[in-house]
Protein backbone atom coordinates (compact mmCIF):
# COMPACT_ATOMS: atom_id res chain seq x y z
CA UNK A 1 0.00 0.00 0.00
CA UNK A 2 1.70 3.19 -1.14
CA UNK A 3 1.50 6.57 0.59
CA UNK A 4 -0.81 8.89 -1.29
CA UNK A 5 1.28 12.03 -1.03
CA UNK A 6 4.85 12.68 -2.20
CA UNK A 7 5.43 14.53 1.08
CA UNK A 8 5.18 13.91 4.80
CA UNK A 9 3.84 17.16 6.22
CA UNK A 10 1.93 15.97 9.27
CA UNK A 11 0.03 13.07 10.77
CA UNK A 12 -3.15 15.10 10.37
CA UNK A 13 -3.00 14.39 6.62
CA UNK A 14 -2.39 10.62 6.86
CA UNK A 15 -4.98 7.88 7.16
CA UNK A 16 -4.85 5.29 9.93
CA UNK A 17 -3.72 2.74 7.33
CA UNK A 18 -0.88 4.94 6.08
CA UNK A 19 0.36 5.50 9.63
CA UNK A 20 0.29 1.77 10.31
CA UNK A 21 2.09 1.07 7.04
CA UNK A 22 4.95 3.40 8.03
CA UNK A 23 5.15 1.82 11.49
CA UNK A 24 5.17 -1.71 10.04
CA UNK A 25 7.88 -0.76 7.56
CA UNK A 26 10.10 0.66 10.33
CA UNK A 27 10.48 -2.72 12.09
CA UNK A 28 12.70 -4.42 9.50
CA UNK A 29 14.81 -1.24 9.32
CA UNK A 30 15.40 -1.50 13.05
CA UNK A 31 16.81 -4.99 12.51
CA UNK A 32 19.52 -3.46 10.32
CA UNK A 33 21.01 -1.77 13.38
CA UNK A 34 22.06 -5.13 14.82
CA UNK A 35 24.20 -5.95 11.79
CA UNK A 36 27.86 -5.10 11.44
CA UNK A 37 27.15 -3.44 8.08
CA UNK A 38 24.28 -1.09 8.92
CA UNK A 39 23.96 0.29 5.44
CA UNK A 40 21.82 -0.82 2.49
CA UNK A 41 21.99 0.47 -1.10
CA UNK A 42 18.29 1.36 -1.38
CA UNK A 43 18.59 5.12 -2.05
CA UNK A 44 21.91 5.03 -3.85
CA UNK A 45 22.19 8.05 -6.14
CA UNK A 46 19.41 10.00 -4.41
CA UNK A 47 20.11 13.34 -2.77
CA UNK A 48 18.70 14.41 0.57
CA UNK A 49 18.93 18.04 1.64
CA UNK A 50 18.56 19.02 5.28
CA UNK A 51 17.26 22.57 5.46
CA UNK A 52 17.05 23.62 9.08
CA UNK A 53 15.96 27.14 9.92
CA UNK A 54 15.89 26.29 13.64
CA UNK A 55 18.40 24.66 15.96
CA UNK A 56 18.37 20.88 16.23
CA UNK A 57 20.78 18.16 17.17
CA UNK A 58 18.92 14.92 17.46
CA UNK A 59 16.39 15.34 14.66
CA UNK A 60 19.00 16.52 12.17
CA UNK A 61 21.51 13.82 13.16
CA UNK A 62 18.79 11.19 13.08
CA UNK A 63 17.63 12.17 9.58
CA UNK A 64 21.22 12.33 8.40
CA UNK A 65 22.00 8.86 9.74
CA UNK A 66 18.76 7.46 8.29
CA UNK A 67 19.57 8.84 4.84
CA UNK A 68 23.19 7.67 5.00
CA UNK A 69 22.19 4.16 6.09
CA UNK A 70 20.08 4.04 2.93
CA UNK A 71 23.14 5.17 0.90
CA UNK A 72 21.70 8.55 -0.11
CA UNK A 73 23.95 11.59 -0.43
CA UNK A 74 23.23 14.09 2.30
CA UNK A 75 23.72 17.83 2.23
CA UNK A 76 23.36 19.96 5.33
CA UNK A 77 22.40 23.57 4.84
CA UNK A 78 23.16 25.77 7.78
CA UNK A 79 20.71 28.56 7.23
CA UNK A 80 22.72 31.12 9.19
CA UNK A 81 25.57 30.68 6.68
CA UNK A 82 23.41 30.50 3.52
CA UNK A 83 21.76 32.85 1.05
CA UNK A 84 18.80 33.05 3.40
CA UNK A 85 20.68 35.68 5.38
CA UNK A 86 20.87 37.66 2.14
CA UNK A 87 17.08 37.65 2.10
CA UNK A 88 16.30 34.69 -0.14
CA UNK A 89 12.73 33.48 0.34
CA UNK A 90 11.73 29.92 1.15
CA UNK A 91 10.27 29.10 -2.26
CA UNK A 92 13.34 30.44 -4.06
CA UNK A 93 15.62 28.40 -1.81
CA UNK A 94 13.48 25.35 -2.56
CA UNK A 95 13.59 25.97 -6.32
CA UNK A 96 17.37 26.32 -6.18
CA UNK A 97 17.66 23.01 -4.34
CA UNK A 98 15.37 21.45 -6.91
CA UNK A 99 17.47 22.78 -9.78
CA UNK A 100 20.35 20.94 -8.13
CA UNK A 101 18.26 17.75 -8.49
CA UNK A 102 17.55 17.09 -4.85
CA UNK A 103 15.13 14.23 -4.32
CA UNK A 104 14.18 15.03 -0.73
CA UNK A 105 14.09 18.27 1.21
CA UNK A 106 13.81 17.83 4.95
CA UNK A 107 12.82 21.11 6.48
CA UNK A 108 12.55 22.58 9.96
CA UNK A 109 11.07 26.05 10.09
CA UNK A 110 9.77 28.43 12.71
CA UNK A 111 6.60 29.19 10.76
CA UNK A 112 3.69 26.77 10.95
CA UNK A 113 2.87 25.55 7.45
CA UNK A 114 6.23 26.45 5.86
CA UNK A 115 6.78 22.81 4.71
CA UNK A 116 3.31 22.81 3.11
CA UNK A 117 4.18 25.93 1.11
CA UNK A 118 7.47 24.41 -0.01
CA UNK A 119 5.81 21.10 -0.93
CA UNK A 120 3.32 22.85 -3.22
CA UNK A 121 6.12 24.57 -5.08
CA UNK A 122 8.66 21.84 -5.75
CA UNK A 123 8.47 18.28 -7.09
CA UNK A 124 10.98 16.86 -4.61
CA UNK A 125 9.53 15.07 -1.58
CA UNK A 126 9.28 17.41 1.39
CA UNK A 127 9.52 15.99 4.89
CA UNK A 128 8.49 18.18 7.80
CA UNK A 129 11.07 18.02 10.61
CA UNK A 130 9.10 20.44 12.77
CA UNK A 131 7.24 23.59 11.75
CA UNK A 132 6.32 26.33 14.18
CA UNK A 133 3.51 25.28 16.50
CA UNK A 134 2.13 22.82 13.95
CA UNK A 135 3.58 19.31 13.62
CA UNK A 136 6.68 17.15 13.94
CA UNK A 137 5.38 14.03 12.19
CA UNK A 138 8.44 11.78 12.43
CA UNK A 139 8.62 12.41 16.18
CA UNK A 140 4.95 11.49 16.49
CA UNK A 141 5.56 8.33 14.46
CA UNK A 142 8.58 7.28 16.50
CA UNK A 143 6.68 7.85 19.74
CA UNK A 144 3.80 5.68 18.52
CA UNK A 145 6.24 3.07 17.21
CA UNK A 146 7.88 2.92 20.65
CA UNK A 147 4.50 2.59 22.36
CA UNK A 148 3.41 -0.20 20.01
CA UNK A 149 6.68 -2.05 20.48
CA UNK A 150 6.80 -1.75 24.27
CA UNK A 151 3.12 -2.45 24.79
CA UNK A 152 3.16 -5.31 22.28
CA UNK A 153 0.39 -3.79 20.20
CA UNK A 154 1.98 -4.64 16.89
CA UNK A 155 -0.57 -7.21 15.80
CA UNK A 156 -4.22 -6.45 16.20
CA UNK A 157 -2.87 -3.11 15.06
CA UNK A 158 -4.74 -0.61 17.17
CA UNK A 159 -4.08 1.11 20.45
CA UNK A 160 -7.61 0.89 21.78
CA UNK A 161 -7.87 1.05 25.57
CA UNK A 162 -4.40 2.53 25.98
CA UNK A 163 -4.29 5.74 28.00
CA UNK A 164 -1.61 8.20 26.92
CA UNK A 165 -1.06 11.35 29.00
CA UNK A 166 0.83 14.25 27.42
CA UNK A 167 2.18 16.63 30.03
CA UNK A 168 3.24 20.25 29.70
CA UNK A 169 3.24 22.92 27.03
CA UNK A 170 0.72 21.60 24.50
CA UNK A 171 0.28 25.04 22.94
CA UNK A 172 3.82 25.41 21.59
CA UNK A 173 4.56 21.72 21.11
CA UNK A 174 4.48 20.31 17.60
CA UNK A 175 5.46 16.96 19.12
CA UNK A 176 2.21 17.00 21.09
CA UNK A 177 0.15 17.82 18.00
CA UNK A 178 1.62 15.02 15.91
CA UNK A 179 1.18 12.59 18.81
CA UNK A 180 -2.44 13.63 19.26
CA UNK A 181 -3.29 13.21 15.56
CA UNK A 182 -1.58 9.85 15.29
CA UNK A 183 -2.67 8.34 18.59
CA UNK A 184 -6.32 9.32 18.23
CA UNK A 185 -6.40 7.88 14.69
CA UNK A 186 -5.07 4.58 16.04
CA UNK A 187 -7.70 4.51 18.77
CA UNK A 188 -5.75 5.42 21.92
CA UNK A 189 -7.27 7.53 24.69
CA UNK A 190 -5.27 10.75 24.71
CA UNK A 191 -5.23 13.14 27.69
CA UNK A 192 -3.36 16.42 27.95
CA UNK A 193 -2.43 18.08 31.20
CA UNK A 194 -0.71 21.40 31.84
CA UNK A 195 -1.25 25.00 32.88
CA UNK A 196 -4.46 26.41 31.36
CA UNK A 197 -2.40 29.04 29.53
CA UNK A 198 -0.55 26.30 27.62
CA UNK A 199 -3.56 24.24 26.51
CA UNK A 200 -4.71 25.38 23.06
CA UNK A 201 -8.36 26.35 22.75
CA UNK A 202 -10.64 23.85 21.08
CA UNK A 203 -8.22 20.92 21.31
CA UNK A 204 -10.96 18.79 22.88
CA UNK A 205 -12.70 18.85 19.50
CA UNK A 206 -10.17 16.38 18.08
CA UNK A 207 -10.94 13.86 20.77
CA UNK A 208 -8.56 14.80 23.57
CA UNK A 209 -9.40 14.98 27.28
CA UNK A 210 -8.10 18.05 29.08
CA UNK A 211 -6.82 18.11 32.66
CA UNK A 212 -5.19 20.89 34.62
CA UNK A 213 -3.93 18.84 37.56
CA UNK A 214 -1.50 15.93 37.27
CA UNK A 215 -3.27 14.14 40.12
CA UNK A 216 -6.41 13.95 37.98
CA UNK A 217 -4.67 12.88 34.77
CA UNK A 218 -2.17 10.24 35.88
CA UNK A 219 -4.30 7.46 37.43
CA UNK A 220 -4.54 4.55 34.99
CA UNK A 221 -1.96 6.01 32.56
CA UNK A 222 -0.18 3.47 30.32
CA UNK A 223 2.12 6.09 28.81
CA UNK A 224 3.29 9.51 29.99
CA UNK A 225 4.82 11.68 27.31
CA UNK A 226 6.57 14.60 29.00
CA UNK A 227 7.11 17.72 26.92
CA UNK A 228 10.10 19.96 27.27
CA UNK A 229 9.59 23.33 28.90
CA UNK A 230 10.64 25.53 26.00
CA UNK A 231 12.79 27.95 27.94
CA UNK A 232 13.65 29.84 24.76
CA UNK A 233 10.02 30.90 24.45
CA UNK A 234 10.27 32.64 27.81
CA UNK A 235 7.32 30.72 29.05
CA UNK A 236 8.15 31.61 32.58
CA UNK A 237 7.50 35.28 31.95
CA UNK A 238 4.28 34.98 29.96
CA UNK A 239 2.61 31.66 30.57
CA UNK A 240 3.31 30.67 34.16
CA UNK A 241 4.59 32.55 37.17
CA UNK A 242 7.88 30.72 37.70
CA UNK A 243 9.82 27.63 36.68
CA UNK A 244 9.83 26.58 40.30
CA UNK A 245 6.06 26.63 40.41
CA UNK A 246 5.87 24.69 37.14
CA UNK A 247 8.11 22.00 38.58
CA UNK A 248 6.05 21.82 41.76
CA UNK A 249 2.81 21.39 39.82
CA UNK A 250 3.81 19.49 36.68
CA UNK A 251 7.32 18.07 37.19
CA UNK A 252 7.28 14.26 36.94
CA UNK A 253 8.95 12.69 39.96
CA UNK A 254 9.14 9.13 41.18
CA UNK A 255 6.44 9.82 43.77
CA UNK A 256 4.06 11.23 41.15
CA UNK A 257 4.74 8.36 38.77
CA UNK A 258 3.35 5.94 41.35
CA UNK A 259 -0.16 7.18 40.49
CA UNK A 260 0.11 5.76 36.97
CA UNK A 261 -0.02 2.06 36.06
CA UNK A 262 2.85 -0.05 37.32
CA UNK A 263 4.12 -0.78 33.78
CA UNK A 264 3.81 2.85 32.64
CA UNK A 265 6.18 4.07 29.90
CA UNK A 266 7.87 7.42 30.40
CA UNK A 267 8.71 9.24 27.19
CA UNK A 268 10.34 12.57 26.41
CA UNK A 269 11.24 13.96 22.97
CA UNK A 270 14.41 15.61 24.33
CA UNK A 271 16.43 17.59 25.06
CA UNK A 272 15.74 17.09 28.75
CA UNK A 273 15.52 19.83 31.32
CA UNK A 274 16.45 17.63 34.24
CA UNK A 275 14.95 18.76 37.50
CA UNK A 276 12.31 20.88 35.72
CA UNK A 277 9.76 18.81 33.80
CA UNK A 278 11.35 15.47 34.70
CA UNK A 279 13.47 14.34 37.64
CA UNK A 280 16.70 12.48 36.93
CA UNK A 281 15.37 9.56 38.92
CA UNK A 282 12.51 9.18 36.43
CA UNK A 283 14.55 9.98 33.30
CA UNK A 284 17.06 7.27 34.13
CA UNK A 285 14.59 4.95 35.85
CA UNK A 286 13.15 1.60 34.75
CA UNK A 287 10.01 3.10 33.18
CA UNK A 288 11.96 5.42 30.90
CA UNK A 289 12.20 4.58 27.19
CA UNK A 290 13.85 7.85 26.22
CA UNK A 291 16.94 6.18 24.73
CA UNK A 292 14.83 3.71 22.75
CA UNK A 293 12.91 6.64 21.28
CA UNK A 294 16.17 7.94 19.82
CA UNK A 295 17.07 4.57 18.28
CA UNK A 296 13.56 4.07 16.91
CA UNK A 297 13.69 7.55 15.39
CA UNK A 298 16.31 6.44 12.88
CA UNK A 299 14.25 3.40 11.85
CA UNK A 300 11.12 5.54 11.41
CA UNK A 301 12.98 8.09 9.30
CA UNK A 302 14.48 5.34 7.14
CA UNK A 303 10.99 3.94 6.60
CA UNK A 304 9.65 7.37 5.62
CA UNK A 305 12.51 8.01 3.18
CA UNK A 306 12.05 4.54 1.71
CA UNK A 307 8.30 4.86 1.28
CA UNK A 308 8.48 8.34 -0.24
CA UNK A 309 11.46 7.44 -2.41
CA UNK A 310 9.72 5.21 -4.91
CA UNK A 311 8.54 7.61 -7.55
CA UNK A 312 11.99 8.12 -9.03
CA UNK B 1 -4.19 -7.85 -20.55
CA UNK B 2 -4.89 -10.70 -18.22
CA UNK B 3 -2.89 -13.87 -17.86
CA UNK B 4 -4.59 -17.15 -18.74
CA UNK B 5 -3.56 -20.50 -17.33
CA UNK B 6 -1.91 -22.61 -20.04
CA UNK B 7 -0.80 -25.76 -18.29
CA UNK B 8 0.35 -27.33 -15.04
CA UNK B 9 4.11 -27.75 -14.92
CA UNK B 10 4.32 -29.57 -11.60
CA UNK B 11 1.71 -31.19 -9.41
CA UNK B 12 1.98 -31.36 -5.63
CA UNK B 13 3.42 -34.87 -5.92
CA UNK B 14 6.01 -33.77 -8.46
CA UNK B 15 7.08 -30.82 -6.30
CA UNK B 16 7.68 -33.23 -3.42
CA UNK B 17 9.65 -35.60 -5.59
CA UNK B 18 11.72 -32.78 -7.09
CA UNK B 19 12.66 -31.46 -3.66
CA UNK B 20 13.70 -34.95 -2.65
CA UNK B 21 15.94 -35.23 -5.74
CA UNK B 22 17.42 -31.77 -5.11
CA UNK B 23 18.21 -32.77 -1.51
CA UNK B 24 19.96 -35.92 -2.69
CA UNK B 25 22.08 -33.96 -5.16
CA UNK B 26 23.01 -31.44 -2.47
CA UNK B 27 23.86 -34.19 0.03
CA UNK B 28 26.06 -35.88 -2.56
CA UNK B 29 28.05 -32.80 -3.53
CA UNK B 30 28.22 -30.66 -0.38
CA UNK B 31 29.74 -31.04 3.05
CA UNK B 32 26.51 -30.90 5.05
CA UNK B 33 28.28 -29.78 8.21
CA UNK B 34 29.12 -26.50 6.55
CA UNK B 35 25.90 -25.97 4.62
CA UNK B 36 23.41 -23.23 5.52
CA UNK B 37 20.12 -22.93 3.64
CA UNK B 38 18.81 -19.42 3.04
CA UNK B 39 15.40 -18.93 1.49
CA UNK B 40 14.66 -15.76 -0.47
CA UNK B 41 11.32 -14.16 0.38
CA UNK B 42 8.72 -14.98 -0.25
CA UNK B 43 8.41 -18.50 -1.71
CA UNK B 44 12.05 -19.42 -1.25
CA UNK B 45 11.35 -19.57 2.48
CA UNK B 46 8.98 -22.56 2.58
CA UNK B 47 11.10 -24.27 -0.08
CA UNK B 48 14.17 -23.90 2.15
CA UNK B 49 12.25 -25.33 5.09
CA UNK B 50 11.12 -28.33 3.04
CA UNK B 51 14.61 -28.91 1.66
CA UNK B 52 16.00 -28.79 5.21
CA UNK B 53 13.56 -31.54 6.22
CA UNK B 54 14.61 -33.66 3.25
CA UNK B 55 18.28 -33.14 4.07
CA UNK B 56 17.68 -34.13 7.67
CA UNK B 57 16.20 -37.38 6.43
CA UNK B 58 19.49 -37.89 4.60
CA UNK B 59 21.48 -37.47 7.81
CA UNK B 60 22.08 -33.70 8.06
CA UNK B 61 22.10 -32.44 11.65
CA UNK B 62 21.44 -28.94 12.99
CA UNK B 63 21.24 -27.36 9.55
CA UNK B 64 21.37 -23.57 9.69
CA UNK B 65 18.25 -22.08 8.14
CA UNK B 66 17.76 -18.42 7.30
CA UNK B 67 15.47 -15.96 5.53
CA UNK B 68 16.63 -13.20 3.21
CA UNK B 69 14.52 -10.20 2.21
CA UNK B 70 16.12 -8.51 -0.78
CA UNK B 71 13.75 -5.54 -1.12
CA UNK B 72 16.31 -2.94 0.01
CA UNK B 73 18.84 -4.25 -2.51
CA UNK B 74 16.58 -4.21 -5.57
CA UNK B 75 17.75 -2.31 -8.64
CA UNK B 76 14.27 -1.33 -9.82
CA UNK B 77 12.91 0.58 -6.81
CA UNK B 78 12.60 3.82 -8.73
CA UNK B 79 10.86 2.03 -11.61
CA UNK B 80 8.06 0.28 -9.73
CA UNK B 81 4.92 2.27 -9.07
CA UNK B 82 4.57 1.58 -5.36
CA UNK B 83 7.20 0.55 -2.90
CA UNK B 84 7.37 -3.19 -2.21
CA UNK B 85 6.79 -4.10 1.42
CA UNK B 86 10.03 -4.51 3.36
CA UNK B 87 10.14 -7.57 5.58
CA UNK B 88 12.63 -8.93 8.05
CA UNK B 89 15.81 -10.75 7.12
CA UNK B 90 16.53 -13.49 9.65
CA UNK B 91 19.98 -15.02 9.69
CA UNK B 92 20.36 -16.49 13.18
CA UNK B 93 23.92 -17.65 12.51
CA UNK B 94 27.21 -16.21 11.28
CA UNK B 95 27.70 -16.81 7.57
CA UNK B 96 31.52 -16.64 7.63
CA UNK B 97 33.07 -19.93 6.46
CA UNK B 98 29.66 -21.43 5.65
CA UNK B 99 28.61 -22.80 2.30
CA UNK B 100 25.40 -20.92 1.65
CA UNK B 101 22.76 -22.46 -0.53
CA UNK B 102 20.38 -19.73 -1.67
CA UNK B 103 16.92 -21.02 -2.43
CA UNK B 104 14.30 -19.42 -4.64
CA UNK B 105 11.25 -20.65 -6.48
CA UNK B 106 11.86 -19.35 -10.02
CA UNK B 107 15.11 -18.30 -11.70
CA UNK B 108 14.27 -15.79 -14.45
CA UNK B 109 16.21 -12.57 -15.17
CA UNK B 110 18.75 -13.25 -12.40
CA UNK B 111 18.20 -9.82 -10.83
CA UNK B 112 16.77 -11.17 -7.59
CA UNK B 113 19.85 -13.34 -7.16
CA UNK B 114 22.13 -10.39 -7.90
CA UNK B 115 20.37 -8.48 -5.10
CA UNK B 116 20.58 -11.49 -2.79
CA UNK B 117 24.34 -11.78 -3.36
CA UNK B 118 24.83 -8.11 -2.47
CA UNK B 119 22.72 -8.54 0.65
CA UNK B 120 24.60 -11.66 1.76
CA UNK B 121 28.01 -10.11 1.30
CA UNK B 122 26.98 -7.38 3.78
CA UNK B 123 26.65 -10.10 6.42
CA UNK B 124 30.12 -11.54 6.06
CA UNK B 125 32.34 -13.71 3.91
CA UNK B 126 30.96 -17.18 3.32
CA UNK B 127 33.23 -19.87 1.96
CA UNK B 128 30.93 -20.19 -1.02
CA UNK B 129 27.45 -19.35 -2.24
CA UNK B 130 25.41 -21.79 -4.34
CA UNK B 131 21.98 -21.41 -5.86
CA UNK B 132 19.11 -23.90 -5.85
CA UNK B 133 15.81 -23.21 -7.64
CA UNK B 134 12.64 -25.16 -8.21
CA UNK B 135 12.20 -23.86 -11.77
CA UNK B 136 14.67 -22.34 -14.22
CA UNK B 137 12.63 -20.57 -16.91
CA UNK B 138 15.52 -19.06 -18.90
CA UNK B 139 15.56 -15.47 -20.22
CA UNK B 140 18.47 -14.32 -18.08
CA UNK B 141 19.48 -10.64 -18.08
CA UNK B 142 22.59 -11.20 -15.97
CA UNK B 143 25.35 -13.83 -16.09
CA UNK B 144 23.90 -15.92 -13.24
CA UNK B 145 23.24 -19.67 -13.25
CA UNK B 146 21.86 -22.11 -10.71
CA UNK B 147 23.84 -25.01 -9.22
CA UNK B 148 20.78 -27.10 -8.40
CA UNK B 149 17.71 -26.99 -10.64
CA UNK B 150 14.44 -28.81 -10.01
CA UNK B 151 13.06 -28.40 -13.51
CA UNK B 152 14.27 -26.47 -16.53
CA UNK B 153 11.84 -25.09 -19.07
CA UNK B 154 12.04 -22.58 -21.90
CA UNK B 155 9.51 -19.78 -21.84
CA UNK B 156 8.72 -16.58 -23.70
CA UNK B 157 8.51 -13.15 -22.10
CA UNK B 158 4.73 -13.22 -22.59
CA UNK B 159 4.50 -16.16 -20.24
CA UNK B 160 4.53 -16.27 -16.46
CA UNK B 161 5.48 -19.13 -14.18
CA UNK B 162 3.36 -19.28 -11.06
CA UNK B 163 4.57 -21.24 -8.06
CA UNK B 164 2.02 -21.91 -5.36
CA UNK B 165 3.02 -23.44 -2.05
CA UNK B 166 0.72 -24.51 0.75
CA UNK B 167 2.55 -22.43 3.36
CA UNK B 168 1.72 -19.22 1.44
CA UNK B 169 -1.06 -20.15 -0.99
CA UNK B 170 -3.88 -22.67 -0.82
CA UNK B 171 -2.17 -25.53 -2.64
CA UNK B 172 1.06 -26.95 -4.06
CA UNK B 173 1.31 -26.38 -7.81
CA UNK B 174 3.54 -24.90 -10.50
CA UNK B 175 1.76 -23.61 -13.58
CA UNK B 176 2.44 -21.73 -16.78
CA UNK B 177 0.31 -18.72 -17.69
CA UNK B 178 0.15 -16.60 -20.85
CA UNK B 179 -1.03 -13.12 -21.72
Amino acid sequence: MPLKSKDLLGLEYLTKEEIEHILDTASPFKDLFTRSVKKVPTLRGKTVVLLFYEASTRTRTSFELAAKRLSADVINITVSASSVVKGEGLIDTGKTLEAMKSDFVIIRHGMSGAPNVLARNITASVINAGDGLHEHPTQGLLDIFTIREKKKRIRGNHLKGLKVVIVGDILHSRVAKSNIWGLTKLGAEVCVVGPATLIPQGIEKIGVKIYYRLEDALPGADVINILRVQLERQQQSYFFPSLHEYTLLYGITKERLAAAKEDVLVMHPGPLNRGIEISSEVADGPSSVIQEQVTNGIAIRMAVLYLLGGGG
Amino acid sequence: MEFKKKKVLMTAKEIGKTLNTLAQEIAKKENLEKVALIGIRCRGVPLAERLAKELEKLGAKNLSLGILDITLYRDDLSLVASQPIVKETKLPFGIDEKVIILIDDVLFTGRTIRSALDALIDFGRPQGIKLAVLIDRGNRELPIQADYIGKKISTSLKEMVKVELKEVDSKDEVSLWEK
